[in-house]
């Protein structure tokens, strides 16, 4: 080592500083690495997977063709499962947004007896877990007479997707400046013109957030469903049983297009917000 | 009463209001009329309770005790959209999501105002910035950003408009400016203002009239000139500027004046300057005020004895010294730099003497150390 250094009156920095001090400006980045890397595995399997050439199992690699993707609806079945869960996912989706961003305004806005508990219990659907919520809910509806089937699918999923919605519009309300709708009100904008004109507008990049979170939730949900839906195929479902004689591609391709479906919702919401404040 | 409140105009008068949260009393007691047309701060420490009169009069919260009127109509309990009174609010709020010209034209629309457009314009145009009507707020500087917060009320032609410290957010130079130009504004529309403010040389810059606020009940109440050469309180008299406040006693009477006794030494002043309510007294002068004299030098007016220079700050414009009294007493004494040189050194010997007008006189009860806002170290840190 010492034959590196040729003038000996400048002082070098040993390789292990320069590889800590390296390692120290980089921690974060290969932290990232590593974390992407886990959380994108198992989505690229199933993308390379959607090409694979498979018959009925789609558990060996055998060869690439498109042939999964251009016949998505292949499978038997696998389409009507689709459509099902697109149906219930918009319905929830439609039904927890409303119901939510109204429960998060008068938590987030108005004093009101109950509300600090309200603001606890609204937690709890997030927190018990799914097989116990999807079996109460399933003794309920027979309690009341109601066989499982789509709509009692769509009301369980609208339970469970509520929390959500409503934790997330919070938030979005709890960072809003309460001096905007006094600047609207100081405006000559009533009550109702202030929350139509202002507050509304502020909120929605919320709303919309919640409404996705909430449809992607009640897409992929399957213990709630499987008790509450009868012989109605989900897509969850649908997945579930045709696991125990091999999964056809079609299967993959449907996941790896909702992938990017999802993908492209988020940058375009960023390439919108961005072209918003150029 | 039963006019609506939209349309009323005339002076705005406080009477009696409290405005109390819990335990802590915001406001206390307060009365005050703003008269139409003026140009009014309140002007105080942050917590003395002025930023609370100035929402109470927007409407945004309601006073415990005590009535609001404008004019003749009382709008102690009216709602903010129900009253001709518009807002420059601090940081803005500006909304984000609507273009500058939708942002200024939002009073208008929700007014059912017709010529929107055309009004729009025009302020654009008074505030210099017309090029800017299709941008998002945050696509502009704190300084545009602070005009268009003044457009968006002034549009609407209000009975009174209310600045909440409108320039904080602003760098010194740009404050300096906008100081000019909001005191322009205000008389080419010819709104009343009123302005709330921690500031006391913005203050003193653009209002006729300051109140000085503290602990939620006003001080003193007059022109900048009338806070500032006879200040009423030693919180008045630290917070606008820098007094010296020598404790006497009076001594005597001689005609109009008082003869104080300040540590054995006798000056005099003018009885009508003097707020004291018995003999003892503080005598205040303000440092500009003082004029400092070597031993033997045969000056004019009061003389104070026995002082030696402690320190010299030179800065420029002026020399400011400290001169260090015979009863330990430190007092500021800034001497114009009228030829060029700083004539007095550390350590010399010196007299101060004033014109015995310039004194006025405080109660004796005073803290005197009220409304100093930085203490001595914090002052030669700078």
């Amino acid at each position: 080592m010492s034959q590196k250094i040729k003038d000996a009156s400048i002082p070098t920095i040993p390789f292990k500083a320069r590889f800590s001090r390296w390692f120290g400006r980089n921690l974060l980045r290969i932290y990232m690495l590593f974390g992407f890397t886990y959380l994108f595995i198992p989505v690229a399997y199933t993308f390379v997977f959607s090409f694979n050439d498979s018959g009925k199992s789609n558990l060996i690699w055998k060869g690439f063709t498109l042939n999964n993707w251009q016949n998505p609806c292949g499978a038997p079945e696998v389409c009507n499962a689709l459509g099902n869960s697109i149906k219930i996912g918009l319905l929830a989706t439609i039904f927890s947004t409303i119901l939510g961003t109204m429960i998060a305004f008068a938590i987030g806005r108005y004093k009101f007896k109950g509300r600090s508990s309200s603001n606890l219990l609204i937690f709890l659907p997030m927190a018990t877990p799914e097989i116990v919520l999807g079996a109460s809910l399933l003794s309920l509806f027979l309690v009341f007479k109601i066989n499982p089937g789509f709509w009692p699918t769509v009301i369980a999923h609208v339970v469970f997707c509520i929390s959500f919605v409503v934790v997330t519009v919070k938030a979005r309300i709890a960072s809003l400046d309460p001096r905007l709708e006094q600047a609207a009100m100081d405006l000559y904008a009533n009550e109702l013109e202030t929350f139509r004109k202002v507050t509304l507008p502020l909120v929605a990049p919320g709303i919309a957030g919640a409404a996705l979170l909430a449809f992607s939730l009640s897409f992929d949900d399957f213990i709630i469903t499987n008790f509450n839906s009868g012989t109605l195929i989900t897509f969850p479902k649908f997945v579930y049983v045709s696991a125990a004689r091999g999964i056809p591609a079609q299967a993959n391709v449907i996941g790896s297009a909702m992938f990017f479906l999802a993908l492209a919702i988020v940058i375009a919401g960023q390439l919108v917000k961005r072209k918003k404040t150029r | 009463m039963s006019k609506d409140p939209i349309t009323a105009r005339g002076d705005l008068r406080l009477t009696r209001i409290t405005k109390s949260y819990g335990d802590f009393t915001a406001v206390d007691d307060l009365t005050l009329t703003i008269p139409k047309g003026s140009f009014f701060a309140l002007l105080g420490p942050s917590g003395c309770g002025k930023t609370t009169t100035l929402r109470m009069v927007a409407g945004l919260e309601e006073p415990t005790v005590g009535s609001i009127h404008l004019g003749d109509t009382d709008i102690t309990t009216t709602r903010p959209y129900q009253r001709p009174i518009n807002t420059v609010f601090q940081n803005y709020a500006l909304f984000p999501h609507l273009t500058i010209f939708e942002n200024i034209a939002f009073g208008l629309r929700r007014r059912g105002i017709k010529d929107v457009k055309e009004q729009v314009d025009k302020v654009l145009n008074l505030v210099e910035l017309p090029h800017l009507a299709e941008r998002k707020p945050t696509q502009l500087s704190g300084g545009q950003q602070q005009r268009i917060a003044l457009a968006r009320a002034i549009v609407n032609r209000p009975a009174l408009l209310l600045l909440d410290e409108p320039l904080g957010a602003l760098d010194l130079k740009l404050r300096r400016q906008m100081q000019i130009e909001l005191k322009w504004i205000q008389r080419e529309v010819g709104l009343t203002f009123v302005h709330v403010t921690h500031d006391q040389e913005e203050a003193m810059t653009m209002a006729d009239t300051i109140a000085v606020m503290n602990e939620g009940k006003i001080e003193q109440m007059g022109s900048p000139a009338d806070l500032y050469d006879n200040p009423k309180t030693a919180f008045v008299a630290n917070f606008l500027g820098q007094s010296n406040l020598i404790k006497g006693k009076i001594d005597g009477n001689d005609g109009d004046n008082l003869v104080v006794d300040l540590y054995g030494q006798k000056i005099s002043m003018p009885k009508k300057r003097s707020h004291a309510v018995d003999n003892s007294l503080y005598a205040g002068i303000r440092p500009e005020k003082f004029r400092i004299s070597r031993l033997g030098t045969p000056v004019k007016g009061n003389i104070l004895t026995g002082g030696h220079i402690e320190d010299v700050s030179y800065i420029g414009v002026s020399t400011q010294y400290v001169v260090a009294m015979p009863w330990g007493q430190e007092v500021m004494v800034f001497e114009q730099n009228d030829d060029g040189v700083a004539p007095f050194d550390k350590g010399d010997e010196v007299n101060i003497s004033w014109e015995p007008t310039f004194t006025f006189g405080l109660r004796g009860d005073e803290d005197i150390e009220a409304g100093t806002e930085v203490n001595p170290e914090e002052l030669e840190e700078e």
